[in-house]
């Protein structure tokens, strides 16, 4: 075979791992690189317009698709700029592989132009990190980062490449398998706690099911749809896990967590018995520790076993992969046509059903101003709840989990576990180019959107067309909301006193923009926008700047101490849970 | 901190550049303590063996080997501490050793099984081996003045009988 350089191998590399499109930005380390993918065009280049949009981008894509992304960036501020994005990815456990150059291997560690130790600046933030220092282990280390991104609990790999490295030569073999000795993920869970944890699990008076964004990582939905609905047991979603089950079905209660359903988070609270799937019991989920589900036994099924009695003391652990736990608990509850005790089930309901009617997500609606959560719920009525949405980080994140209901899994993506404002928009352009016949629309607001603007830009390059449901209150929302309630309204730096034009900044980036000013207005613009398939519209909604996100557990609180927005118009907190965020 | 919630944990992993700050930044990442840390490769090239000494509570512990077997680099690992097991760790002192002192130092050398790899007309420098404990009531009963410069190796450890942590 004849020898091809690094940077051929590279590509060679992607087109054989099946990727379609890889989102980066070119600079004087991978300019080799950028040569090779120039010649061929299996692999699509979408150049973006920061390094941090490229991997968010790559991030959107995955989580829509299901499929690894792939990102390559230049060394120094290429990787400096693509941290945020990789941090992001590895919170939510998506699968990603990062490619960054680096200064040639001679220059290492002189302070080179554009020299980072990009292996040590990620190495916090990724599931794993390579250096490749030799032509000869270049493929091998390819296929062992989209390996090791894919499988177990998924995550982003970065793969440092040294420019004389894409420049040197050696023959091209990819191996169709590799085989780490010192990772081996556990897939299928243990027997002997399966059976155990049916047991207990059909010996429940008042059970919860509790799932997270593992059920959707590991294709687990219709496992889980089967389960829930052969048990009949309420069940509640995490941020990241909405849609994993169909949230118009009458046994889902809400998302839980500090901005959960009344219902889901009481339930949580007096349940006797809790199934976590895939969830991680993070401190959004959980409020105040030692008041989190005191009654219940806990069975607890995640692939990352660290994920397991982390935060929370479980009674029976199971490692391995979601699907696999659940079809293996499903198929012992069919064959031994084992039932759940139905009276006590029946009383159950009743009592939830009671909690039900407090109606937490009730807002006091009008006819003068645009309340955000109207918004929401007309764009859930004009893209017939169809539409895969993204969102930034604020309240409009939590508006969009609560009223637009989410049926299936990757139809909802955000950033969930480091909550990186400016994530929206590319993660939207990201799912357009995995879902091009699909509606796309990013619920952002003021303060995220202008985080990755610039993105608007290679949405116009690439005839990506988003909906951008812009939710502008004048204010950083979120902070607002707490300052209002913890810190006696003296709202530092939250508000601001100068924002774009966004329909002349949308116009000027080549897309439609319109401002919709009044409630009456909402629904015609959205139902304009959308009938514009081939354009990006940038919807500019004034809604109501004094609106907060109810209902809410005050941090430091136990998940029966929530605040409902028209009992609780006066929220505080005590000296503890000020120091929480 | 109390003596019961200290561990020994022996770590096998590949034998990688930036191994060993993988390990290291996970605990400071994580707030997890290292009291003390080796490593060298072993009889095979490819592997590394790390031995360190880290302290908390159930919980804490549990959490610091699962997170350990998560690094991709980390092949396997026992907490000795859970098992029969032998801990050493190698002590290089320099005491000054003038009059009196001379012959005082030489036996105080002897008691505890070290020996003096370097004499001057006014300093030993002695090699002892041994559990930890041992190498701290060494260091207690030599004068405190006389103590010029100590070296420790932190803790190596081993599991007994026919308990062998390899490939």
């Amino acid at each position: 075979m004849e020898p091809i350089t690094g940077a051929e191998i590279l590509v060679r590399c992607l087109r054989d791992e099946g990727i379609e499109y890889i989102f980066g930005y070119p600079g004087g380390s991978v300019l080799h690189i950028y040569d090779e993918l120039y010649k061929q065009e299996d692999v699509k280049h979408i150049l973006v317009r920061h390094e941090q949009g490229a991997v968010h981008a790559a991030d959107g894509y995955a989580r829509a698709s299901g499929k690894p992304g792939a990102v390559l960036v230049t060394s120094g501020p290429g990787v400096t700029n693509a941290v945020t994005g990789i941090a992001t990815a590895y919170m939510d456990s998506i699968p990603l592989v990062v490619f960054s150059g680096q200064v040639p291997t001679a220059l290492i560690g002189n302070d080179a132009f554009q020299e980072v130790d990009t292996v040590g600046i990620t190495r916090p933030c990724v599931k794993h990190n390579f250096l490749v220092k030799d032509v000869r282990q270049l493929a091998e280390t390819v296929k062992k980062a989209f390996y090791i991104a894919t499988t177990g609990r998924p995550g982003p790999v970065l793969v440092d490449l040294p420019k004389d490295v894409t420049i040197t030569k050696a023959e091209y073999h990819y191996p169709k398998k590799v085989k780490l000795r010192s990772y081996n993920p556990t897939v299928k869970g243990h027997a002997g706690q399966i059976r155990k944890a049916v047991d207990l699990i059909l010996s429940a008076q008042r059970p919860m099911i509790y799932t997270g964004g593992g059920v959707i990582l590991s294709d687990g939905s219709s496992e889980l749809v089967e389960l829930t609905q052969l048990l009949g047991y309420p069940i509640t979603q995490t941020l990241m896990g909405l849609g994993a089950y169909p949230a118009t079905d009458k046994q889902f209660v809400g998302m839980l967590g500090m901005h959960g359903t009344y219902e889901a988070n009481m339930a949580m609270h007096e349940c006797d018995t809790l199934i976590a799937i895939g969830a991680r019991f993070d401190d959004r989920v959980t409020g105040k520790l030692d008041r989190f589900c005191p009654t219940a036994r806990i069975v607890h099924v995640d692939i990352d076993p660290s994920s397991i009695a982390k935060n929370v003391k479980v009674d029976i652990p199971i490692v391995g992969s979601v699907p696999h736990v659940l079809r293996a608990m499903i198929n012992v509850i069919r064959d031994e046509k084992l039932k759940p005790d139905g009276e006590a089930l029946a009383q159950w309901w009743r009592q939830i059903d009671e909690w039900r009617k407090m109606e937490s997500l009730r807002y006091r609606p009008s006819t003068e101003v645009i309340k955000p959560q109207f918004v929401v719920e007309k764009l859930y009525q004009v893209t017939e709840g169809q539409a895969i949405i993204t969102s930034d980080v604020g309240q409009h994140q939590m508006w969009a989990a609560q009223y637009y209901l989410f049926d299936r899994p990757r139809q909802w993506i955000n950033s969930g576990g480091l909550g990186t404002m400016g994530f929206g928009l590319p993660a939207a352009m990201g799912a357009k180019f995995a879902f091009p016949d699909q509606d796309v629309a990013c619920i952002t607001g003021d303060g995220s959107i202008q985080m990755m603007l610039q993105e608007l830009a290679t949405m116009k390059q690439y005839h990506t067309p988003v909906k951008i449901i812009n939710l502008n209150n004048g204010y950083l929302g979120m902070v607002r909301q707490w300052q209002e309630f913890f810190y006696q309204k003296r709202y530092s730096m939250t508000y601001f006193e100068a924002l774009p034009n966004f329909v002349m900044l949308a116009e000027a980036y080549g897309h439609v923009g319109l401002k919709i000013e009044k409630p009456g207005d909402v629904e015609g613009a959205l139902r304009e926008a959308f009938a514009m398939k081939d354009r990006t519209v940038f919807l500019d909604f004034a809604t109501d700047p004094s609106e907060n996100v109810f209902p809410m557990i005050p941090s430091g609180g136990g998940q029966n101490e929530m605040l409902l927005a028209e009992r609780d118009e006066m929220v505080s907190t005590h000296e503890e849970g000020m120091v929480l965020v | 901190m109390n003596n019961s919630n200290r561990h020994v944990i022996s770590i096998l992993m590949e034998n990688e550049s930036g191994a060993l700050s993988r390990v290291a930044n996970l605990f400071s990442a994580r707030g997890y303590n290292i009291e003390s840390l080796t490593v060298a490769p072993t009889d095979d090239p490819t592997l590394s063996r790390l031995t360190l000494v880290t302290s908390g509570n159930e919980q804490i512990i549990e959490q610091i080997v699962k997170q350990l077997n998560k690094l991709i680099d980390v092949v396997k690992l026992i907490d000795l501490s859970e098992t029969d097991s032998i801990e050493r760790e190698l002590m290089l002192v320099k005491t000054k050793a003038m009059g009196e002192q001379r012959a005082e130092m030489k036996r105080l050398s002897e008691i505890f099984g070290g020996h003096i790899l370097d004499v001057t007309e006014s300093t030993y420098t002695i090699e002892l081996t041994g559990p930890g404990g041992k190498l701290d009531s060494f260091l207690r009963a030599v004068e405190k003045d006389a103590i010029l410069e100590v070296v420790r190796s932190g803790a190596t450890g081993i599991a007994l009988g026919q308990k062998a942590l390899h490939v």
